[in-house]
Order: C-alpha cells, then sequence, then structure tokens
C-alpha cells in the first residue's frame, strides 16, 4: 500500500490537569467530512505514540477527533511534550480511509429487537424497510470506544439517517441491541443504561476481559451490518 | 500462594483494589484502582511490598477478618477504630496476627474518612485481569471474582518472607501524608470547556461548598450546591478521552467530579480537573460530606504531586528496623 498523504488538520493542546494533555485535531473546513480525517489523523497519532513508548507517556486514548495523553510531568516536562508532539504530528500519516479489517453484524431489525425502528422512521420521514436500506448500505468506521468497555462509537450515517438521542435515555437497554443517534451507530456490549434509538439487534459477544485485545471492534476497524433473515421488517 | 484471612463481615462495600489499570483504556476499560492511592501506596510500602500491590478497599469501615496464616498487615487511609481480637490496634502503621486472630476495623469516628486500605506483607493474590488485579464492579470483572467481598472468602497473598520483628511497629508519620480533613479545599486547573463558562459561574464553583451527593460512587460524585452552573451559550463537544478528577458540567448543571471507575470518555464540558495530588482527600470522602474547590496553576499541581512522590519515596527506602534478614519481594 503506498504511504498516505498527509491532510490538512489544525493541532490544538489543552492541559486536563497537570498530568494529562487533550490533542484535539481540527480538519480543513475544504475536506469532505466523509473522509473521516480527523480520526483517521487521531488514530495514527495513538498508534504511532503506542509504537515509540516515549518514557514519561503512560497512556493514550484515542476519540473522535481527539487523543488523550495522561504522563508523568516529572519524567516529562510538559514544553518537552508540546516539542515532541508537534515534531510527530507535523510528518504524520493518516491511517488508510478504507479499513483493513472488515467486521460483519447480521441485524434483525425492528419487532421487539428494535423497538424504535418505527418511530425513527417516522421521525426521518422514511420507512422503516428504507431505514434498513440505509443502515446496511455502507461500511462504517469504528472511530472510537468508550462510554463503557467495548461500545463502539461507528461512522458517519448517512444524513438521512441522522436523529439526536432520545429525550428521555432508558434505564434498561438490552445487550445486543443496535442503537443509532447524532450521526453515529453502535451496539450495546452489556446491559446498560442508553439514549440511543434501538434499530436492531445482533448476537455477538463485544468484550470479553480475558481477551487480548478484550473487544471484537477496534477502532479504525470497518464494520457492516447485514440484515438477519429473522427480521420482522423485510428490507426494500 | 498463602490463605491469610476469612472474611466474616465485608462490610458496605469492600474491593480488592490496586494501582489501577491503563492498558486498556482505549478499549473503553475505566482505570479502576484504589481511590485513594497514596492511601495505598502507604500500606504497601510500610510491609515492603510494591506501591501498587493489590490491598483490600474498605468503604466506610464495618469489616471483620480472621487471620488463617500469622500476618504482617497494614492499614491506612481513614481513620477508623481497629481491633485485633479486641485490643487496639493504631492505622498507619505495621501489625501482626497469629492464627485464628479476629482484625476488626470499626467505623469513622471523625468528620471525614471514606476508605481505608488493608495490605499484607506478599500482597493479596488474585488472578490479573487486563494487566491490573483491581475490581471493576460495573463490569463484574477483576479483583475477587469481579465483585465485592462477602461473608466467607478466603483471602490469599503472595508469599513473602519477612521477619516480623523487622517490621511490627513501622509507621507512618503523619506530617508525611495528604492534608486530610473534612471539607477539603480542592485544587484544580482550568478545563478545556472552562472558557465556555462565564466568570460569575467560574467564581461560583470556587467559592460554594459542594455536597457529595447520594448517589456517588466510585464512578464518580456527583455534587450538589444551590446555583447550578450553566455554559454562556450550548455546547456540542465530541466524546473526547477523560480521566479522574475531570469535573463536567452535564445540563442540569450540577456538577460530577469523575472518580477511579470513571468511563474513559465524556461529552459534557471540562469546567476544571482536580490535580492529582488532591485527589486522595476528595476519595476520603462519602455522600452527605462537602467540599470546595480552588483554581490553582500547573506549576504548583507539579510541585504538591512532587511532594506526595518524594514522600512515598522517603518510605521505600526505609531500612527494618532490624536488619537480620528480610527477603526481597
Amino acid at each position: 500500500m503506498s504511504p498516505q498523504p498527509p491532510l490538512p488538520i489544525t493541532w490544538s493542546f489543552q492541559p486536563m490537569g497537570e498530568a494529562a494533555l487533550l490533542v484535539q485535531a481540527q480538519p480543513d473546513p475544504a475536506l469532505d467530512p466523509a473522509e473521516l480525517a480527523a480520526n483517521r489523523m487521531v488514530l495514527a497519532l495513538a498508534d504511532l505514540l503506542d509504537a515509540l513508548a516515549l518514557p514519561g507517556i503512560e497512556a493514550v486514548v484515542p476519540a473522535i477527533s481527539s487523543a488523550l495523553i495522561r504522563y508523568d510531568p516529572a519524567q516529562l516536562p510538559p514544553a518537552r511534550l508540546h516539542a515532541d508532539l508537534r515534531r510527530i504530528v507535523a510528518r504524520l500519516a493518516p491511517v488508510p480511509a478504507m479499513p483493513t479489517r472488515v467486521v460483519t453484524v447480521a441485524v434483525r431489525y425492528g419487532g421487539a429487537a428494535g423497538p424504535d425502528l418505527v418511530e425513527v422512521a417516522a421521525r426521518l420521514g422514511i420507512t422503516p424497510a428504507e431505514v434498513i436500506r440505509l443502515h446496511t448500505a455502507q461500511i462504517y468506521r469504528v472511530l472510537m470506544i468508550g462510554f463503557t468497555p467495548g461500545f463502539a462509537y461507528a461512522g458517519m450515517l448517512p444524513p438521512a439517517l441522522h436523529l439526536p438521542r432520545r429525550s428521555t435515555p432508558r434505564t434498561v437497554v438490552p445487550q445486543g441491541s443496535v442503537a443509532i443517534a447524532a450521526g453515529l451507530t453502535g451496539i450495546y456490549p452489556a446491559v446498560l443504561p442508553g439514549g440511543w434509538h434501538l434499530i436492531g439487534h445482533a448476537e455477538l459477544e463485544l468484550f470479553d476481559p480475558q481477551g487480548e485485545p478484550p473487544c471484537l471492534l477496534l477502532p479504525g476497524d470497518g464494520l457492516q451490518f447485514q440484515v438477519h433473515p429473522d427480521s420482522s421488517v423485510e428490507p426494500l | 500462594m498463602n490463605t491469610v484471612a476469612r472474611v466474616h463481615d465485608a462490610g458496605m462495600l469492600t474491593t480488592i483494589q490496586d494501582g489501577g489499570r491503563t492498558r486498556a483504556l482505549r478499549y473503553g476499560v475505566p482505570q479502576s484502582g484504589a481511590m485513594d492511592r497514596f492511601a495505598l501506596a502507604a500500606a504497601n510500602l510500610l510491609l515492603g511490598n510494591r506501591p501498587d500491590a493489590a490491598a483490600l478497599e474498605i468503604t466506610a469501615g464495618g469489616v471483620e477478618l480472621e487471620l488463617l496464616a500469622p500476618t504482617l498487615f497494614a492499614i491506612t487511609g481513614a481513620e477508623v477504630p481497629v481491633t485485633l481480637n479486641g485490643w487496639a490496634v493504631p492505622t498507619w502503621q505495621v501489625g501482626y496476627g497469629g492464627r485464628g486472630m479476629r482484625l476488626a476495623l470499626g467505623y469513622r469516628r471523625g468528620d471525614w474518612g471514606a476508605r481505608c486500605y488493608l495490605a499484607v506483607a506478599g500482597g493479596i493474590a488474585v488472578p490479573a485481569v487486563l494487566g491490573s488485579a483491581s475490581t471493576y464492579l460495573p463490569g463484574a470483572f477483576g479483583g475477587y471474582a469481579g465483585r465485592k467481598l462477602a461473608h466467607g472468602d478466603d483471602l490469599h497473598a503472595y508469599p513473602c518472607q519477612r521477619d516480623p520483628a523487622a517490621y511490627v511497629g513501622r509507621a507512618w508519620d503523619l506530617a508525611s501524608r495528604p492534608a486530610y480533613r473534612a471539607c477539603p479545599s480542592v485544587r484544580l486547573i482550568v478545563g478545556a470547556h472552562a472558557d465556555l463558562f462565564d466568570a460569575a459561574t467560574l467564581a461560583h464553583c470556587t467559592s460554594t461548598r459542594y455536597h457529595i451527593g447520594p448517589s456517588s460512587n466510585r464512578m464518580g460524585y456527583r455534587l450538589h450546591s444551590p446555583q447550578a452552573l450553566h455554559p454562556s451559550s450550548p455546547a456540542s463537544i465530541a466524546s473526547l478521552g477523560v480521566l479522574p478528577g475531570v469535573i463536567q458540567v452535564p445540563p442540569d448543571g450540577q456538577p460530577i467530579l469523575l472518580m477511579a471507575d470513571a468511563q474513559t470518555t465524556g461529552g459534557y464540558p471540562i469546567i476544571g480537573v482536580v490535580i492529582t495530588a488532591d485527589l486522595p482527600l476528595a476519595a476520603q470522602l462519602l455522600p452527605g460530606d462537602q467540599l470546595q474547590f480552588a483554581f490553582t496553576t500547573h506549576a504548583e499541581a507539579v510541585a504538591a504531586r512532587a511532594q506526595l512522590q518524594h514522600w512515598l519515596a522517603q518510605a521505600a527506602h526505609l531500612r527494618p528496623r532490624s536488619a537480620a534478614y528480610a527477603a526481597p519481594v
């Protein structure tokens, strides 16, 4: 694979206490949001920092468009950390636009498996079958893992599926629920409270603390949903 | 592995915790570990253990253990009455009990103190999960089968040979501890989204006394004051990495102080971040207790952190009173 060209990104550094630095990536407004430039650069930065294992850096937590770097200021003064990071990001190549690994997940859409599907369709002004068709039409990218062990934030959804979170979160969301909110999609790895819209259900284990790595879906992976034959709503 | 003790009364909440788990933060796995990492380190160092070895974190006291083998132990953190077969035992000091003896921790006497750390020579032995012995209760993994301790549980320790005579009575100087007290003033570094709040709101944050709400736990403290904190303009923040000490302001304007089991990412505005050196002060508070905030500088935070590290480093170099023999860990 040919090396990826750098992307026009503006980086900013903000302290998060005296032992952590928030590194934020702001993509050039001219870039197509679908390129997910900030996320691809942030994942590249996290991978590179892991590989470099710079003395004093204790952990890197990549998120959608930022990375939290936890460090020991006694070993690594912030001025040196900033200088090192400036050098690193100036030559940083993004992770590839096409994920190198794609995980396919079969989803039972609608009915008891996806109790919000009908309401979601009504709010979006499309049919439930169209929601399913759009949700399964592309390979999403795992942008980050957070909220709870193994919860993958994948995106971006097509604009026709954009909805804000539910105004009242559920106190109990079943494990395996496939959900959408705020332009993102995800699968609940455990029984949890949650404010996303539940459109389906998948049978799979997303998190196993005994595993290395402990997650089925990793940042940078591709995620493709397929209609399970038992879905209660047939796609178009 | 040696079986060192049996739990007769596990109290309200007792878990096994170590220095925490940072290997899997990027997979959404919280740091966990001791809420008061200074007290954990002190208990371990008194006994010649690694500072981040696993120990019991006892919340609000009320625990009774039966020793199943002669055991060197140390209890740090909250000041609670401790007895061994009914005889008073000081905290922040190495004690020694024989097989069959009962070690009991009462409830706090003063107006602060939430968590005690009970360490044993060698360190508590449980299988590591993702590189740590810490219990993460919401995920039901780590520590003692992923759960809090219960009546009848047997505790194991890694084998070690230490001459009790060389350790018994080793005590941690009061002057070499964080300034634990009721309603502590906890220092903050200004947060990534502090500019979303106007000067009056920031001033309120540091002039009010916050009560720790009843639903507070190891994940975070819900803080209550009569006046809510609201951003000057609505903010949309992409989820970003957070850590213990972060103070988030959710839409209801009552801040949340993230603690050891905090989720790894968050999307609420961050008004400030408690400095590492003052997290032990917050860790020693229970629901109903109070705290105050004061903004500080990066330089002061680094100096305060170095002071705690210095106290711990001094202890690590303490020689046992008798140099006759003391096996390395």
